[in-house]
């Protein structure tokens, strides 16, 4: 018998760790790979609650946001590698101009 | 302290400990294997919550699919260990202060404001069962039909967007 709660907390922290990792990264990949942490988070919210009043609106969601964090590494990773092809780099800092 | 509660906060703390393992590791594929034991204890959590098909879903997909891509990526471009950049000195220890308060705000809310009485128990063996998952496909190619068939086109839009974006470069070479 876990409280809810206890969930929520647990969800709660690894979203601001999550959050912590796109502002102190500096690499775009361990960003990417921050923003998939917030988005688990977010469905751990999800199921937690599922659980809780017996529904599986819950869990539908989170298969939706699964599909969407599929599609959005595909876009995010094809976008990575050609901003390294045409800059030679991936370091944040360089991607200051919308022209490559 | 019963034993979901033990088993409960043993996996938790593997999985904070590994996401901040991914946060500070200097290797990125490092990072990428650190997130994957991340997805594998959510996976964990997601059974113990009662939704084992999440939990598949979530290891093939997440663990599986998406971490691949991810190495994948890593050592094409051999982005391992970026060299450090000046920045801005004081950005880490202002987002570290700014990422502790925002966790410690949200948890004394969530333990104040939305205190809730309710307990999740470990599921028992027939919910646990196809019925389940029988329930569940019922409920996603009625209720949620519509959004299960934009989800498809999305995926089919990302799908020609990321060849989009690599073809334009061999037309340009070639």
């Amino acid at each position: 018998m876990v409280p809810v709660d206890y969930y929520i907390v647990l969800s709660a922290i690894l979203f601001a760790v999550g959050a912590l990792g796109v502002l102190i990264r500096r690499n775009p990949l361990i960003m990417f790979m921050s923003i998939e942490l917030m988005l688990n988070a977010g469905n751990l919210a999800f199921v937690a609650f599922a659980s809780v009043y017996k529904s599986f609106s819950g869990q539908i969601f989170v298969f939706f946001v699964i599909a969407v964090a599929a599609a959005e590494v595909a876009v995010g990773l094809a976008l990575i590698v050609e901003i390294f092809k045409s800059k030679k780099s991936i370091n944040i800092d360089e991607m200051n101009s919308l022209k490559g | 302290m019963t034993s979901d509660l033990i088993v409960f906060l043993v996996l938790s703390l593997v999985a904070v400990a590994s996401a901040l393992g991914m946060l500070f590791s200097r290797n990125a594929v490092y990072s990428a294997l650190f997130l994957v034991l991340n997805f594998v204890t959510v996976a964990v959590f997601y059974i113990l919550l009662g939704a084992p098909f999440i939990a598949m879903t979530q290891i093939t997909v997440y663990a599986g699919a998406i971490m691949v891509l991810f190495l994948f990526v890593i050592m094409l471009l051999g982005a391992e260990s970026l060299p450090p950049s000046e920045g801005l000195p004081w950005q880490k220890p202002l987002a570290i202060l700014l990422a502790i308060i925002l966790a410690a705000e949200s948890v004394y809310l969530i333990f104040t404001r939305a205190r809730s009485n309710a307990v999740v128990s470990m599921p028992e063996i027939a919910t646990n069962s196809m019925d389940n998952l029988r329930e569940m496909s019922a409920m996603l190619f009625n209720q949620y039909l519509l959004p299960f068939e934009v989800a498809s086109v999305l995926l089919l839009v990302a799908m020609v967007g990321a060849i989009v974006l690599s073809k334009h470069e061999k037309v340009a070479k070639g």
